[in-house]
């Protein structure tokens, strides 16, 4: 199964970048070659060189340094978000796919409620309701996050409810929630898990765009949306400024997309 | 059941919809914050004022009450007043919609003509070298962050070559045209106004094809897998071995077929481009909802965030209605059901 | 001794169509009685969608029956819920059509055979393994394959394991659901047999549902056949399969293909197709197809009657 995994390029691409990711994430004081935070004016606005390999910001701190130690607060929200709203929305979609009638139809309606705002714009006022903080854009799109897994796990659930395994669990006297564990969720929790690896990009993608306008990270913390926020001012001078932070956050992205998708071809062959 | 029953349903159906939202925003708005009143008057205020604040808006008053009095604001277009712009919201609403109705528009425009041709081509060449590139282009798309796209451009064709203008949606020295529509460009041709219309146009293509850089990603890899799903049925090998020629096929059945989850699609990546507007606008300074929104979060005006946030989730899921309807009335395979 | 006896099962299933909600109603199962004794194997026959499946269902209370009465051991388990119904699935158990979709696949043949096991608290650990151990042996598979999963199993060692799994909680009665039909044909004997075996090993009794006229006479003791969710005819297996009364009988036995090409037969092809279920005929069902259906079989619902000894059909002409 790993070497099927790997037999595609862009999958290895993938789980390269997510290992180095984890590896920035990990290593970040070893690695990091000044101080995230120290200011430094006498040295702002340096263009990449050998001393600042990404160059330095307008108050003169090293971006290199900056993104690296940011790895760990984009990591920590994506992972965060995904471990909160994941098993939430299995569980939940899980019940309403076993249990249908009037418990399916009331989370079905919750979750379409929340699906009505498009996911950005209802973590926005989440967010701007609790307050400008990291801490409150993970809770913001949580709560957001947990509708799609939802609906993923429901509707495999329903897909294999009527098998004749689990007809025979029911025969053989099964407790309702002993045939929903161990029977339902092993077999329909694949494609969640799928979107979920692909989510962890996306969580973090929609992190820095909240720190981005201003709800998630406040600076000086150098978390790659608030970097880019603060970049605009000083564009015209300081195009690197811009560039490293947003490569950071496409690669990141890619990174989990192409792994996920990698896990997609290998566990359900159809979507392909 | 004909179809005027099936639409009649579907409006009905909203119904539980739009209540789950009013209560939803209602708690973001009343509940979260502990006290809107603070809230509006910001960390600083004074006690006192704050008292009299929380009097005037009925905190005090049992929940539900104070749920009857939000929705039927909501009801007669009373969305409170901004505390940054002091306007009634559904005013500002008002004025700065057309502007992220254009731009959202526009970005579809380009989604469509350029994310489906590419991803039929993708389909129609499975595994050779086009289809390679254009799925890492997709993929590429769909990990964009929109905001640092926007960026990137302004700073290549604003700041670098100077040939795109870099904020707003027309030049300085260019008067709005008449207000019809409020959006300009098309205004501009509604009254014949051809240099406006070239400024207005001009200021789109940068907001415009950030805005779209992600959407494309998406429509171009569904439209590959919804028809490579089709290029695979029994029907249209059976066009083949009749001897239909490739782009009859392709055209002919295929794309008649394959086109129905890409309009499902096209609803969600609407509610996308909308949902981005609040990065892409803050970028350009396209003076429309998300910067107004975002403006609204940077001065803690909480009134304009949830009337951005209502009228954005109200806007979704009538373009999903529509597209909806519009699906079961062209597919004759679903019975309304 | 009657070990199970049903009495007029009703099995409708009602559809939500449309927007008003218009319901209408399926009769998969439309009145059925009859009896199953003791080591005995009662074989169901009939077309697809005749209703025999639900009927199945239906006994196990897999799903709740509309109407009517089963009996078993002579104590109406019609409305038994909780620890009861509980217990009285270690007396009951199911065996399926598809082999490969009757087990789960994340599970090893241990998991599945000590499940029923861990559910009715049977034992410790220790001991359960030794109640499975044993009966895998009996079903002709190696301890060591306990460990494997169920795709390592061929069609036949999969329906094996189903049976076995039926087994592990001693029951009386196996309702056993087209066991076979999924399984090739040199397959189907040595299921068919080491069912045979197990029935006189454990003094098991069997419902044996089935759409395939020889494998049905093969296992019954007596055979009962169904159409549109209503027994047509129900005998010994030999009577009916030599003297058969019912119209629908008949057509169906002159279809079974003889192994002698000089042997003579009258064909009986039926016209028409079998009816939906949602709207079913007036009267007798089979008139519709019937070759000897007259103007009174439209309005006449025939009864099951006992036409000679234990032989009993329900058709107005006989």
């Amino acid at each position: 199964m790993v070497r099927r995994i790997f037999s595609s390029p862009l999958t290895l691409i993938g789980f390269i970048l997510v290992f180095i990711l984890l590896f920035l994430a990990a290593f970040a004081p070893l690695i990091a070659t000044y101080n995230p935070l120290e200011v430094n004016f006498s040295n702002k606005l340096q263009p990449p060189s050998s001393a600042h390999i990404f160059g330095t910001d307008e108050v003169g701190r090293d971006i290199f340094s900056r993104i690296v130690y940011g790895s760990r607060i984009s990591l920590k929200v994506g992972l965060l978000v995904v471990v909160i709203s994941f098993p939430v929305g299995t569980m939940l979609g899980a019940i309403a796919g076993y249990f249908g009638g009037l418990v399916d139809q009331i989370i079905m309606r919750l979750t379409d409620i929340f699906l009505s705002f498009p996911g950005i714009i209802l973590a926005m006022s989440i967010a701007a309701a609790l307050g400008p903080s990291i801490e409150n854009v993970l809770l913001a799109l949580a709560v957001v996050w947990w509708p799609w897994y939802t609906r993923i796990v429901r509707s495999s659930v329903l897909s294999i409810k009527n098998a004749e395994f689990i007809e025979s669990s029911r025969a053989l006297g099964a407790h309702p929630f002993r045939i929903l564990f161990k029977d339902i969720l092993p077999n329909s929790i694949a494609p969640a898990s799928i979107q979920a690896s692909l989510d962890l990009g996306f969580v973090i993608l929609a992190a820095a765009g909240l720190s981005f306008i201003g709800l998630g990270a406040q600076p000086p913390s150098p978390e790659w949306g608030a970097m880019l926020s603060s970049s605009r001012e000083i564009l015209r001078e300081a195009w690197w400024a811009a560039t490293f932070p947003g490569l950071a956050i496409l690669f990141t992205v890619l990174g989990f997309n192409l792994l996920g998708d990698g896990l997609r071809d290998v566990l359900d062959p159809k979507q392909r | 059941m004909d179809a005027i029953q099936y639409i009649s349903k579907r409006l009905l159906l909203m119904i539980p919809i739009l209540f789950g939202i009013s209560v939803l925003t209602f708690f973001i708005s009343h509940t979260i914050p502990g006290d809107p009143a603070r809230l509006i008057l910001g960390p600083k205020a004074d006690p006192v004022i704050i008292k009299e604040l929380q009097e005037k808006m009925g905190l005090n008053d049992p929940v539900y009450v104070q749920y009857g009095r939000y929705v039927s604001g909501i009801l007669q277009g009373d969305l409170g007043n901004s505390t940054y712009t002091q306007q009634a919201v559904v005013n500002d609403l008002k004025r700065y919609f057309p502007a992220t109705l254009e731009l959202t528009l526009f970005s579809m425009i380009i989604t469509v003509l350029v994310g489906i041709p590419f991803g039929i081509i993708s389909a129609n060449k499975k595994d050779k070298i086009p289809d390679q590139i254009t799925r890492f282009a997709a993929l590429i798309g769909v990990a964009m962050p929109a905001f640092w796209l926007g960026i990137i451009l302004l700073l290549f064709f604003y700041l670098q070559l100077g040939v795109l203008p870099g904020a707003g949606r027309l030049d300085t020295w260019v008067s709005p045209p008449a207000h019809i529509t409020g959006m300009y460009t098309i205004d501009a041709l509604l009254t014949g106004n051809w240099p406006v219309f070239q400024s207005a146009f001009i200021h789109l293509i940068l907001p415009g094809i950030t805005q779209a850089a992600v959407t494309i990603g998406m429509i171009t890899r569904m439209t590959r897998s919804s028809m490579l799903e089709v290029l695979r049925s029994d029907y249209v090998r059976t066009a083949y071995a009749k001897g239909g020629s490739q782009n009859r096929v392709l055209y002919g059945h295929a794309l008649q077929n394959g086109m129905m989850p890409i309009l499902t699609l096209i609803g969600m990546t609407f509610g996308h481009s909308l949902g981005g507007s609040v990065l892409v606008e803050s970028v350009f300074s396209w003076p429309g909802l998300g910067k107004y929104a975002v403006n609204a979060i940077t001065y803690l005006d909480f009134p304009a965030v949830m009337g951005v946030t209502l009228l954005i989730a109200v806007l979704f899921i009538f373009v999903n209605l529509i597209i909806d309807i519009f699906y079961q009335v062209i597919d004759p395979r679903l019975k309304y059901e | 001794m009657t070990l199970l006896e049903v009495k007029d099962l009703k099995q409708h299933f009602t559809i939500n169509k449309g927007f008003l909600g218009k319901k209408t109603t399926v009769k998969a199962v439309d009145g059925v009685s009859f009896s199953v004794n003791e080591g005995e194997t009662l074989g169901i026959v009939g077309e697809s969608g005749c209703g025999k499946s639900s009927l199945g269902r239906s006994i196990l209370r897999l799903i709740e029956p509309t109407s009517g009465e089963i009996k078993y051991k002579g104590k109406n388990i019609t409305d038994l819920k909780g620890k009861d119904l509980k217990d009285l699935r270690k007396e009951m158990q199911i065996v399926f059509q598809d082999p490969f979709a009757s087990l789960n696949p994340r599970n090893t043949v241990r998991d599945i055979l000590e499940a029923p096991l861990i559910i009715h608290g049977v034992g410790n650990r220790k001991q359960r393994l030794e109640m499975i151990e044993n009966l895998i042996g009996k079903i002709g598979l190696r301890k060591e394959q306990l460990s494997n999963f169920p795709h390592e199993f061929s069609g036949g060692q999969r329906q094996r394991i189903g049976i076995a799994r039926a087994l592990t909680l001693n029951p009386k009665l196996i309702i056993a659901d087209e066991p076979v039909s999924a399984l090739d044909v040199s397959v189907q004997s040595q299921v068919l047999n080491l069912m045979s075996s197990l029935q006189e090993e454990f003094g098991l009794s069997y419902v044996f549902i089935s759409h395939d006229l020889s494998v049905v006479q093969h296992i019954s003791d007596r055979v009962a056949v169904m159409y549109l969710g209503k027994i047509v005819e129900l005998a010994e297996v030999d009577e009916l399969y030599s003297n058969p009364q019912h119209p629908y009988t008949k057509a169906l036995l002159s279809a079974v293909p003889v192994p002698d090409p000089k042997q003579k037969r009258d064909r009986i092809i039926l016209q028409g197709d079998l009816p939906s279920p949602v709207n079913q005929p007036t009267g007798c069902t089979f008139h519709t197809r019937c070759p000897m259906a007259t103007a009174e079989c439209k309005t006449i619902v025939p009864e099951l009657r006992e036409k000679s000894f234990g032989h009993w059909t329900a058709c107005i002409h006989v």
